[in-house]
C-alpha cells in the first residue's frame, strides 16, 4: 500500500562526473543482490539441488535446519503436509518477482502515457485526466481491488488488472508534473520554431528526458506491486493454490503461527528485503535524475 | 549607428545565400494584448498591454525594459510560439489569427529564437550533431546549404564539438551552438531574448560580435530583447522601451538614448549599466 | 470574500465533486457487474418465480438509469442500501463497526506521529550523518515491510512465545497495543520521510540562517522556525493517511480478528454481498472527499496567502 510522494522532477543534464559515478556505484550495489535473487529463483529449480516436491506425512512442520529438531534435508523446514519449504520458497519467489515486474509495467505504461498527454497538452485533456486521477485516488483502493476480485474471481489477469488500476494514477500524476516542467524549457520552443510536430516533441524529446524519472517510478512501482500482491494473496484473493507466491505462503502460514511460525517468517522476510532493496534502488535512481536532490 | 543591412560585408555576401529582399515587413504587431491568469487565485494580469511594433526586412529592433515588463511575453506572442493574446499579429504578411496550423508550421522556420539560457535551449539528451541532424530532417530544403562542420565554423566553433552533449559545452559554446542552429534555418527574423545575460562577461562581447556579423551577412531581421542598453545600442536601429506591459517610448536608438522624451526612459538610462555610455557622447 | 477566492474555492469544490461522482459511478458499476444477486441469495436451484419476486423486491427490474439515480439519491441522504447477508441497513452496520476502526486508526496514527516526527527531525537536523542514514533506512524499511506480516510476527513473539499480550479480538486497552503498533508502521515511515524532506527544505531557507545569526538557540530555530514551516505537508499527509487507513485496514484487522470496517468488508466479499461492498467503497470515497476538503481548510488557516 505504498504511496509515492514524489516531487515534480525536472529534467536535468546528466550530473557532473563525480556525483554521477557515486550514484552509479550505489545503483550497482543495490541492483546486484536483486539480480542475484532473480537469477537464483529461476536457475535453482533447474539444478536439481532442491529437495523433492512431494508430501511426507512423517515429517510435518519440521523447523528449519538451524533450529533444534531441524535437518538439512529440509533447510527451511516443512509445512503441515511435510512439503519442503525451501522448494516452495524458491518457486513462490519466481512468481512474486514476475508479478512485481509485470504489475509495475501495466501500471506505468498507461500512467506515463496519460500523464504525458495531460502535462503536455494541458487544456481539456489535462482537465479530464486530472479528474480521472483524483477519482481513482479517491476510491479506497484496497476495497476496489477486493471488489473487483470478488467479482471476477482470483486469477493472474485479474491481479494485473487490479495492479494497473491501483498504480496508474500515481504514475500519471508524477509524469504530468515532470512533463509540465520540461515543456516550459526553451529547447521545446526552439523545436517548435524549427517546425517540429507536437507528437515529435512529446515522444522524441520530452519522453526521453523523462526516461530517468520513469525508470525510477517503475522501480518503486515494482515494490508497490509486490506489497499489494502479498496483501491480496494473504487475504486469499490474489495468488491462490495451486499457484504459490510469497504472499500466498504467508496466508498458509497464518493458520500455523502458534505451531510453526517459520512457515510465514521466511517469505515475509524475503518480501521485506526485496521491497526494501527495490525502494532503495528507486530512491537512488530518482536522486540520480533529480538535480535538486543530488545537491543535498 | 548601425547602417542598413545591404551595405554589409561584401565578401560574405557572395558565399551566404541571402534572404530575398522584400517589401513585406517581417513582423507587424497591432494593439497586442496578452493576459495571464493565475491558476491559483484566478487573478488576471495583463503582461502585454496594447503594444504595436513593426520590423521591416533586415531591420534590427530592440525591446528594452526591466524584468517582468512583458518583453519576453511580447516576443513569444508576436512569433506565435507562446500564448497568442488578442490583437493582430502578421508574420511575413500572414495574420496569425487567420493562419491554419499547417501553414503556421511551414512558416515557423522563418523565425528562430536564441534564448538567455543556452543550456536550457538544447535537449540535454542530444549531441550537437544529432540535434543538427534532426533539424535537417525537419527542413531538408532549407538546411541543405551548408555542412555541419562549416556551420560550426560560421559561429567560430571547432568541428570536434559536434559529438559533445550540451552539458559538455561551456555557456559560450552552447550559445554559439544555439546561434548556429538558428542560422541553419536561414530565418528572416531572429529573436534574441537576452542572448548574453546568461554568459560570462568575457564571452558576452564575442557572442554580440557574432550576432552583429550574422546580421550583416545574412540580412535577417533581428528582434532583440534586453535590459542591457549598451548591447542594444551596439546592435539595433530602433528601440521600444517597455514598462509594465506598455511601450512608453519608441524610436531610433540614437534619438531615444540621446534625447529621451519619457520619464521612465530617462530613469532607465540613468539606472542601467549602459548609462556611462550616454556621458561618453 | 473576494471574487478570486470564491472562484478558487468553487473550482476546488467542483473538481472534488466531479471525482466523487466518478468514484460513486465506479462503485455502482462494480455492484452491477457482479451478475445476478438473486442467485447468490437464493442459490442456483431456486425456482424462477421466486427469483423474479426477489428481483422486484430489490428493484433490479427497473431500468439501470433509474437504479443509478435512486442509488445516488440514497448516497446523498445517507441510505446505502440493504445487506444481502445480514438483512440490515448497510449504513447502520458501517456505523456499528466504525468506532472500532476509528479506535485502531486513532491509536495507530498517534503512535505514528509520536515516533515519525522526531525520527524525521532527527534525520533532517543531522543530515548526512549515520543518524540520518539510520533513521532514513528505518523509515524506508517501514514502507517496505508487509504490515500484516509484521503484525503476525508480533503475535508470534508477544502472544505465542512470551504470552504478554493477547493475540486477537478487542475489548481491553491491552488488546489494542499490538494492532495499533502494526497499524502505525506504514504511516510512521511515511511521516518520518516527509518530515525529513520538508524539514531539510525549511532548514535550507535563508531565514533560518538569519535566525541563527540573531543568536536564537538551535533548538528554538529547529522547532519554532523550521518545524512550523515544515508542518503543512505533514498535516496534509496525516489527514489523507487517516482516510486511507479508515478503509484500508483490512489485512491488519484480519490478522487480529479486529471487528472493524475492514473485517466487515472482507466478510461482505466472501459472501458476495455486493450491496455491502458497494456501501463500504462509497463510504471510503465520501471520507476521502471530506478529508480533502479538511486539508484545504487547514491550508488556508495555516497559510494566509491561500485565503
Amino acid at each position: 500500500m505504498s504511496q509515492l510522494e514524489l516531487d515534480p522532477v525536472t529534467a536535468a543534464p546528466p550530473p557532473p562526473r563525480r556525483a554521477g559515478r557515486r550514484a552509479r556505484t550505489s545503483v550497482f550495489w543495490l541492483a546486484l543482490p536483486l539480480a542475484v535473487t532473480a537469477v537464483a529463483v529461476f536457475v535453482l529449480p533447474l539444478t536439481g539441488l532442491l529437495p523433492e516436491r512431494g508430501q511426507d506425512l512423517a515429517a510435518t512442520r519440521q523447523p528449519p535446519a538451524f533450529l533444534a529438531g531441524g535437518s538439512w534435508a529440509h533447510p527451511l523446514g516443512t509445512d503441515k503436509l511435510g512439503q519442503d519449504l525451501l522448494t516452495q520458497f524458491v518457486s513462490a519467489g519466481r512468481l512474486t518477482i514476475v508479478i512485481g515486474l509485470v504489475g509495475a509495467l501495466v501500471a506505468i505504461g498507461p500512467g506515463t502515457l496519460l500523464g504525458l498527454l495531460a502535462g503536455y497538452f494541458r487544456g481539456w485533456v489535462d482537465r479530464v485526466i486530472s479528474i480521472l486521477i483524483d477519482a481513482q485516488l479517491a476510491l479506497p483502493f484496497i476495497l476496489v481491488a477486493l471488489a473487483i476480485i470478488a467479482n471476477r474471481g482470483s486469477s493472474l489477469p485479474v491481479l494485473f488488472l487490479v495492479l494497473a488500476l491501483t498504480g496508474w494514477a500515481v504514475c500519471a500524476r508524477v509524469t504530468r508534473a515532470a512533463t509540465m516542467a520540461i515543456r516550459e524549457r526553451q529547447f521545446v520552443i526552439g523545436l517548435r520554431a524549427a517546425g517540429a510536430s507536437e507528437p515529435r516533441i512529446v515522444f522524441r524529446h520530452i519522453l526521453p528526458n523523462l526516461a530517468g524519472t520513469i525508470v525510477a517510478l517503475g522501480t518503486l512501482q515494482v515494490g508497490t506491486a509486490i506489497l499489494v500482491e502479498s496483501a491480496l494473496s494473504f487475504l486469499g484473493l490474489g495468488v491462490v493454490p495451486p499457484m504459490n507466491s510469497w504472499g500466498s505462503m504467508l496466508a498458509s502460514g497464518q493458520d500455523e503461527l502458534s505451531q510453526a511460525w517459520w512457515i510465514a517468517f521466511f517469505p515475509g522476510l524475503a518480501i521485506t528485503a526485496l521491497v526494501l532493496l527495490v525502494n532503495l534502488l528507486g530512491d537512488a535512481l530518482l536522486t540520480h535524475h533529480d538535480p535538486r536532490k543530488r545537491r543535498r | 549607428m548601425s547602417e542598413v543591412v545591404e551595405t554589409g560585408v561584401p565578401g560574405d555576401l557572395a558565399r551566404h545565400p541571402r534572404t530575398p529582399a522584400s517589401d513585406t515587413p517581417v513582423l507587424e504587431v497591432d494593439d497586442l494584448v496578452v493576459e495571464h491568469r493565475d491558476g491559483g487565485t484566478g487573478a488576471v494580469f495583463r503582461a502585454v498591454d496594447q503594444v504595436s511594433l513593426r520590423i521591416a526586412a533586415g531591420e534590427s529592433v530592440a525591446v528594452v525594459g526591466e524584468s517582468g515588463s512583458g518583453k519576453t511575453t511580447l516576443a513569444m506572442a508576436a512569433t506565435g510560439l507562446g500564448p497568442r493574446g488578442q490583437g493582430d499579429v502578421r508574420l511575413l504578411g500572414h495574420s496569425l489569427s487567420a493562419i491554419s496550423r499547417t501553414r503556421l508550421r511551414r512558416l515557423r522556420p522563418e523565425v528562430q529564437v536564441v534564448f538567455q539560457d543556452p543550456h536550457g535551449s538544447l535537449d540535454p539528451r542530444q549531441s550537437v550533431r544529432s540535434g543538427l541532424r534532426e533539424l535537417r530532417a525537419l527542413q531538408p530544403e532549407r538546411t541543405s546549404w551548408i555542412g555541419d562542420a562549416d556551420l560550426l565554423g560560421r559561429v567560430r566553433l571547432a568541428a570536434d564539438l559536434l559529438d559533445r552533449y550540451p552539458h559538455q559545452l561551456s555557456g559560450g559554446q552552447a550559445q554559439r551552438v544555439c546561434i548556429a542552429r538558428a542560422l541553419l534555418m536561414r530565418p528572416r527574423l531572429i529573436v534574441a531574448d537576452e542572448p548574453t545575460s546568461g554568459l560570462d562577461v568575457s564571452v558576452q562581447a564575442d557572442v554580440l560580435a557574432l550576432l552583429r556579423q550574422i546580421r550583416t551577412t545574412t540580412g535577417a531581421a533581428l528582434l532583440m530583447i534586453s535590459h542591457d542598453l549598451a548591447v542594444v545600442r551596439s546592435l539595433c536601429d530602433v528601440v521600444h522601451v517597455m514598462y509594465r506591459g506598455r511601450v512608453v517610448e519608441a524610436g531610433p536608438c540614437d534619438r531615444v538614448f540621446g534625447a529621451p522624451e519619457n520619464d521612465y526612459t530617462r530613469e532607465l538610462l540613468a539606472a542601467m549599466p549602459g548609462a556611462r555610455w550616454r556621458s561618453r557622447r | 470574500m473576494k471574487a478570486s477566492t470564491v472562484r478558487r474555492v468553487g473550482g476546488r469544490l467542483a473538481s472534488l465533486f466531479a471525482s466523487l461522482l466518478i468514484a460513486l459511478s465506479l462503485a455502482f458499476l462494480l455492484g452491477r457487474l457482479s451478475g445476478d444477486p438473486t442467485a447468490t441469495i437464493l442459490g442456483p436451484l431456486a425456482p424462477p418465480e421466486q427469483r423474479e419476486a426477489l428481483r422486484h423486491q430489490l428493484g433490479l427490474d427497473l431500468p439501470v438509469l433509474v437504479q443509478y439515480l435512486d442509488y445516488l439519491k440514497g448516497v446523498f441522504t445517507g441510505d446505502l442500501g440493504q445487506s444481502l447477508q445480514f438483512y440490515q441497513s448497510n449504513t447502520s452496520m458501517i456505523a456499528d463497526r466504525l468506532p472500532f476502526t476509528l479506535q485502531l486508526v486513532g491509536a495507530g496514527m498517534a503512535l505514528a506521529l509520536l515516533v515519525g516526527i522526531p525520527l524525521g527531525v532527527l534525520a533532517a537536523t543531522r543530515e548526512g550523518t549515520w543518524w540520518d542514514r539510520g533513521a532514513s533506512t528505518l523509515a524506508l524499511l517501514g514502507q517496505s515491510v508487509p504490515v500484516f506480516w509484521f503484525g503476525m510476527m508480533l503475535v508470534v513473539l508477544f502472544a505465542v512465545k512470551l504470552g504478554w499480550l493477547p493475540a486477537g479480538q478487542s475489548g481491553s486497552p491491552k488488546h489494542l497495543i499490538l494492532p495499533a503498533l502494526t497499524m502505525s508502521v506504514y504511516p510512521m515511515a511515511h511521516i518520518a520521510r516527509l518530515t525529513r524532506a520538508s524539514m531539510s527544505d525549511a532548514l535550507a531557507e535563508p531565514y533560518i540562517d538569519s535566525a541563527r545569526a540573531r543568536g536564537i538557540s538551535t533548538r528554538r530555530v529547529i522547532w519554532r522556525h523550521a518545524f512550523t514551516n515544515a508542518m503543512m505537508p505533514i498535516l496534509t499527509i496525516v489527514v489523507l493517511q487517516t482516510g486511507i487507513l479508515l478503509s484500508g485496514a483490512v489485512a491488519v484487522e484480519y490478522v487480529y480478528s479486529w471487528p472493524g470496517l475492514g473485517q466487515l468488508a472482507l466478510q461482505a466479499i466472501q459472501f458476495r454481498d455486493f450491496p455491502l461492498v458497494q456501501a463500504i467503497v462509497v463510504f471510503g470515497a465520501l471520507v476521502f472527499v471530506v478529508l480533502n476538503l479538511l486539508v484545504d481548510v487547514l491550508h488556508s488557516i495555516v497559510d494566509p496567502r491561500v485565503r
